[in-house]
């Protein structure tokens, strides 16, 4: 008790202030296999400067995904077009997209402004006339008109992105999500801290700044708290921290590791490493009422739990074969079975949100990187060309994978589709950054 | 927890009190050459001084006092066996545990940044534990240990190179 008062000054949780982004997205390959999209800069209905291009937004979200590439807006052969009645359609035969977006603000007095998009189809009003000429309205995709205020035009942007993706993607857009991750700044006296941005490094904040290390930040499904470990106390510690009121809560404080915290789907219980008995073994641990349930008992290591989407079952680590490789288990039977054999080493799993796939950490020729198997047909892909990839994390719609690499000797984030054919990089400003973790849907 | 501190503070004095007698001495033979009055000549006389003879025990104690100073072994990349090079400078530490029952150390545990955070905490604490083992087979009580494992989070060597590896790849005693 007397250590614990002792060493908790030591970390500051900070009052949620905005700090300068340090990630700025480096697109590094794949923009030529993606899906020509025409987007019109959004038309401003005002008087002097709009708020936010909310247009500029949609682009970079849809060239991110590595699905889209948004065309030259100089090239396209309306300029100025803000709704489907002024759409010219013999104009844009030539255009090489299947889609184009378009729309207008509109200011609204007291800090309001309507916004309308239009998703016009492209490919339907190319197609050859029988008859009547279809009307204007027959060409949309998908259209919306809100009210809303300058601080929340970033949000409705990624709004717009997440509908324009799914509608042409029959995919759900994951671009109104967070990442949290780790940075490292050892030029600081307190140089730990746990930090959250809107997934394109946006809005960055500091959510925790400590002498100690912290580790393995994981969002709870609801997207509202963070499970991690802190060394706060000289000891490993898992703790609960609400991203929103701060609060902040120690979960395990037993001896030896209390890591690799994974919460289940239905957000009641954390999937969590610990080595009181001896050796790191998997336990579930009963967040209310710190009921602990003892999943592995073996000799060798069991870490890095990741749940099934069903909740039913997790994937581990374990070094009972001799070297780490990834293991499933079944909560209810605690039967085990080993599901990677390729490669000197595969270790950190986790399920991709069909739960058809695994993505992890793949160790050949000493090199590593990260690879993604799927569970039917165990065909085992590598996905990365960067050097010591670790800790993957899946966006919640499957598509990507964020991890964390070593580029130019330096700890930096960086992002693969889940075909591995995009590839993408997030600089860092200062310092190294680790252990990312994508949110869920928010 | 005072006992301990007592015996760090006689640690450190005894060899203080050792000097301060020696010089007080070579003070009160000038001031009696001074107080004759008389100026005397190295007339052919030398002194000599005898050497203090050690027991083994003390040239023991010396040579580990030494030895603890180092208080960093290292492993070999995925393995948390202890090689032999570090095997004499252990038993120094465990011996002086031995003799210290209240002195009280925390084994660290460090690993490189190859593989997962996660996976790392493990290998780092099973190298912490390898020399918990090595000192508790020498004796020394588990009370006087704790382990900790930092796992790649802690790098003596922040690079991202072979040699900055070999000196991540570690166990830290600290007491």
């Amino acid at each position: 008790m007397r250590t614990f008062g002792k060493w908790l000054f030591v970390v500051a949780i900070l009052i949620t202030s905005p700090a300068r982004a340090a990630l700025d997205i480096v697109i590094t390959e794949g923009v030529d296999a993606a899906r020509p999209i025409a987007i019109m800069p959004f038309v401003w209905e005002g008087q002097g400067q709009m708020p936010q291009q909310l247009s500029e937004v949609v682009m970079s979200d849809l060239k991110r995904s590595g699905t889209f590439s948004p065309l030259n807006v100089l090239s396209l052969p309306q300029q100025g077009l803000s709704d489907v009645a002024d759409f010219k359609g013999r104009d844009w035969s030539g255009v090489d997209s299947e889609a184009l977006l378009v729309g207008h603000v509109k200011p609204y007095g007291n800090d309001q402004y309507q916004v309308k998009f239009q998703l016009i189809d492209l490919i339907k009003s190319q197609l050859p006339q029988q008859g009547a000429t279809p009307s204007p309205q027959s060409l949309l995709l998908d259209q919306s008109e809100v009210l809303i205020s300058a601080s929340q035009f970033r949000s409705y942007a990624h709004m717009i992105s997440n509908r324009v993706y799914e509608k042409l993607t029959g995919i759900k857009g994951a671009f109104l999500t967070r990442i949290a991750y780790i940075v490292v700044d050892r030029s600081q006296d307190k140089p730990y801290h746990l930090m959250i941005a809107d997934y394109d490094g946006y809005n960055e904040t500091m959510l925790v700044k400590s002498d100690e290390p912290l580790m393995s930040p994981v969002w709870s499904p609801n997207g509202r708290k963070l499970a991690y470990v802190t060394f706060e106390n000289r000891k490993s510690q898992i703790v609960i921290q609400d991203i929103f009121t701060q609060q902040r809560q120690v979960v395990t404080n037993y001896p030896g590791i209390n890591g690799a915290p994974a919460w289940s789907p239905d957000g009641k219980t954390l999937a969590i490493t610990l080595s009181k008995d001896g050796q790191p073994d998997i336990y579930l641990l009963d967040i209310a009422t710190k009921h602990l349930r003892r999943l592995t008992n073996h000799y060798s290591i069991d870490t890095e739990p990741s749940w099934f989407p069903d909740g039913k079952s997790i994937v581990f680590t374990s070094e009972r074969g001799g070297r780490p490789q990834i293991y499933q288990m079944n909560i209810q039977s605690g039967k085990v079975r080993r599901l990677t054999f390729d490669g000197e080493w595969n270790l950190g799993g986790s399920v991709t949100p069909d739960g058809k796939a695994i993505v992890f950490v793949n160790r050949t020729n000493n090199r590593f990187h990260i690879a993604r198997m799927d569970l039917d047909t165990r065909f085992l892909q590598i996905l990365t060309s960067t050097t010591l990839d670790e800790s993957p994390s899946i966006a919640p719609n499957g598509t990507m994978v964020i991890y964390g690499t070593v580029y130019q000797g330096k700890q930096v984030l960086a992002a693969v589709s889940m075909d591995g054919r995009f590839k993408a990089r997030l600089p860092a400003g200062q310092g190294e950054v680790k252990s990312p973790s994508w949110s869920p849907f928010l | 927890m005072d006992l301990n501190k007592l015996l760090k503070a006689m640690l450190v004095a005894l060899p203080v009190l050792a000097i301060s007698a020696c010089s007080s001495t070579s003070t009160e033979s000038t001031q009696g050459n001074g107080s004759n009055g008389t100026e005397v000549s190295n007339g052919g006389v030398e002194t000599g001084s005898a050497t203090v003879i050690k027991t083994p025990e003390e040239i023991r104690a010396e040579k580990e006092a030494e030895l603890r100073k180092d208080n960093v072994i290292y492993f070999d990349f995925d393995n948390s066996q202890i090689k032999a090079a570090f095997a004499e400078n252990l038993r120094a530490h465990g011996n002086y545990l031995l003799e210290h029952p209240n002195v009280k150390v925390m084994i660290e545990g460090h690993t490189d940044e190859r593989g997962t955070p996660e996976y790392n905490i493990a290998l780092g604490e099973r190298r912490a534990k390898a020399v918990q083992k090595f000192l508790q087979n020498m004796g020394v009580q588990a009370s006087q240990m704790t382990v900790v494992s930092y796992g790649e989070e802690k790098p003596a060597n922040p690079g991202h190179t072979e040699a900055a590896f070999a000196q991540n790849r570690r166990a830290v005693l600290v007491y």
